[in-house]
């Protein structure tokens, strides 16, 4: 009998938390997919960050870190200065990416900190329980914009692909949908991609992925698909903003 | 050995070299910026990691990062930027990891000035950031006790893997004083065999962190944190007593502080009054032993410090209510005189 799908090495052989059609459980498994392929299990360092995915080091079998709220990419520097051999990546929602971790991914992305960032968009604060996130829509609904996002009061959406665009810093950055097969794929493509360019000692890689939080969302599995298809990429439009000039993907 | 005369900050800065601090990194703060750049220079020459953070948050966390990788790292600040390196303490003690934080203090509160002060001692040794920890204090009175006691900081984090304070103040920063590098030979310390290095062919894979959702883990974490702070309370305070063997009233003071206050009591002992110095070494551990081994004669302890009253309840916490306990400081960056703290030192011995 040939075996045609099975639990990546790089996967702990464990149940995760996370809710029905959250997209973070695929996520981790497109990353655990990409080390294996690589070959470099034994030479990745994780840093997990605070947010759904903060047990992120009971999911993935390499060595992990826990960083605190929004601090990953400090962490990332830390370890990668120190151990320059090693494979380092984080895994960030947009609450610890975009609001209290604003600062650390701007610097790490303007070093060129050659590093890789998991950056998973689902335009709330999941773990907290669904709050505003900076990724927020104009008019969604969540328990700190109970009106709809009014920007008048709250501002407009970070945009963070395309902020990290402006600097020169950043080696690859791309913005993909996590809605259908096809979608996965390319989400993998682009994870591979990104830590391919730190493999190459090019520098700073991040992969912004639009991934559905039905249960702050308030919808089924299905629906939040179509919203992040219909509605979050009016606002984030998928695509490669930056990568290294001989690079496709 | 050679003498070579240095500014505080640097001879620091070489020591962190010389004891085998692989990274370092930092955001400037006055009065402590010669230290960065002191080794902005050295670092990479020897091969090592100097970097620049965007601000203290970043920087202590690159220190978490590092040194869960395993290496020996420091960072450096002065007050203010101490108080935005809390977080970060307080997870590097949540997570166990073993790290070199200096802290060159000046006045406060606020943005405060940059003149030298102590009145970070409760944020030193209480905690300063959320939870119930500890992290070892030293206080070095002269630029040579501040090498030394950086050899010391960064073995006692390996051993404990615990963080470990340097708090100074202004003035040993910028002094400069001669100094011997002193080479010793090396403290047997526990392998890192807990460092996230990537698996590197081991079966299980390491985890740094500090997290623990069942309350029953996580009071059994605090117990074990707890246990370690004990033992390190029996083992490792340290203090010096001048002009003791025959005293009868004792002046308490710390750092450049107590460099001052030997002055007085050397005035004082001109006029026959029997007084010593308790200076301690660790702020903590505080060195309770250092008042039981005096107080069947001490008639009375003066302490004086470069606060409004910070390590005077410690003092009392040592004495617990059995002879007087008077405090004199000076704040905002004011240092006292010799000559002011003989008149403490007489008024003193008045009410008693
Ligand atoms: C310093 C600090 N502030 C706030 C929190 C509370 N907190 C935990 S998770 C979270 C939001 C995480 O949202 P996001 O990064 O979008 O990840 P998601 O849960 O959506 O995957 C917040 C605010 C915290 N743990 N630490
Ligand atoms: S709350 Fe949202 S992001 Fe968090 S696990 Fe559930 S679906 Fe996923």
């Amino acid at each position: 009998m040939k075996v045609v799908f099975e639990r990546p090495k790089s996967l702990q052989p464990t149940k995760t938390h996370y809710c029905p059609g959250c997209g973070h459980g695929t996520i981790h498994r497109l990353v655990a997919e990409v080390i294996d392929e690589l070959g470099i299990q034994d030479k990745t360092i994780g840093v997990a960050p605070v947010g759904c995915a903060v047990l992120a080091y009971n999911y993935f079998d390499c060595d992990m870190q826990q960083a605190a709220h929004g601090r990953a990419p400090a962490v990332a520097t830390g370890i990668k200065r120190a151990l320059p051999d090693r494979v380092v990546f984080t895994y960030q929602g947009d609450g610890d990416l975009a609001a209290i971790g604003t600062a650390e991914i701007i610097h790490a992305a303007a070093r060129s900190e050659n590093i890789t960032v998991v950056f998973v968009n689902n335009a709330i604060y999941g773990m907290t329980g669904g709050q505003m996130a900076p990724t927020t829509l104009i008019g969604q609904r969540t328990e700190t914009s109970p009106y709809g996002r009014d920007p008048k009061l709250a501002g407009y959406p970070i945009r963070v692909c395309e902020m990290l665009a402006t600097l020169d810093g950043p080696q690859f950055l791309a913005r993909v949908e996590l809605t259908d097969v096809k979608n996965i794929n390319k989400a993998k493509c682009y994870i591979k991609k990104a830590f391919e360019i730190q493999l190459a000692g090019k520098g700073f890689s991040l992969v912004e992925i639009l991934s559905p939080c039905p249960t702050n969302w308030g919808m089924k599995p299905a629906d939040a698909i179509d919203w992040v298809k219909n509605e979050m990429v009016k606002v984030f439009p998928p695509g490669v903003f930056k990568e290294p000039k001989e690079g496709n993907v | 050995m050679e003498k070579v005369l240095m500014k505080g900050n640097e001879a620091l800065a070489e020591a962190a070299i010389r004891a085998g601090c692989q990274c370092f990194f930092g955001y400037p703060i006055t009065p402590q910026s010669e230290l960065p750049a002191y080794l902005a220079r050295e670092m990479p020459k020897r091969g090592r990691v100097f970097l620049q953070a965007e601000s203290e948050v970043a920087a202590i966390n690159m220190v978490y990062g590092a040194a869960g990788a395993g290496v020996r790292v420091m960072t450096s600040s002065s007050s203010p930027g101490i108080s935005l390196k809390q977080e970060g303490i307080s997870y590097l003690c949540g997570a166990e990891l073993p790290c070199v934080i200096v802290n060159i203090m000046r006045g406060g509160p606020g943005l405060g000035d940059i003149q030298p002060a102590q009145s970070d001692y409760f944020q030193a040794t209480r905690g300063g950031g959320h939870g119930d920890y500890r992290t070892i204090v030293l206080a070095p009175a002269s630029v040579q006790e501040l090498v030394d006691l950086v050899y010391d900081a960064f073995d006692l984090a390996d051993m404990y893997r615990n963080p470990v304070l340097i708090l100074g103040d202004g003035i040993l920063g910028q002094m400069m004083e001669p100094v011997v590098f002193k080479e010793r030979p090396a403290r047997e310390l526990p392998p890192k065999t807990w460092a996230t290095t990537g698996k590197m062919g081991r079966q299980k894979p390491n985890v740094i962190n500090s997290l623990y959702l069942d309350p029953v883990q996580l009071e059994e974490h605090n117990r074990k944190l707890q246990r370690k702070y004990q033992e390190i309370e029996e083992k490792e305070a340290r203090w010096e007593v001048l002009n003791g063997d025959d005293a009868e009233y004792f002046v308490v003071a710390y750092g450049i502080c107590a460099r001052i206050a030997h002055a007085a009591v050397e005035m004082a002992r001109q006029e026959g009054i029997k007084v010593g110095l308790i200076r301690p070494i660790t702020l903590w551990p505080y060195p309770k032993k250092a008042f039981e081994e005096v107080i069947s004669r001490a008639k009375a302890f003066l302490t004086v410090e470069l606060s409004c009253g910070q390590m005077v309840e410690d003092v009392k916490l040592s004495v617990e209510g059995r002879v007087p306990v008077y405090f004199y400081g000076r704040t905002g960056g004011m240092v006292p005189t010799a000559e002011e703290i003989f008149e403490e030192i007489k008024k003193m011995r008045g009410h008693s």
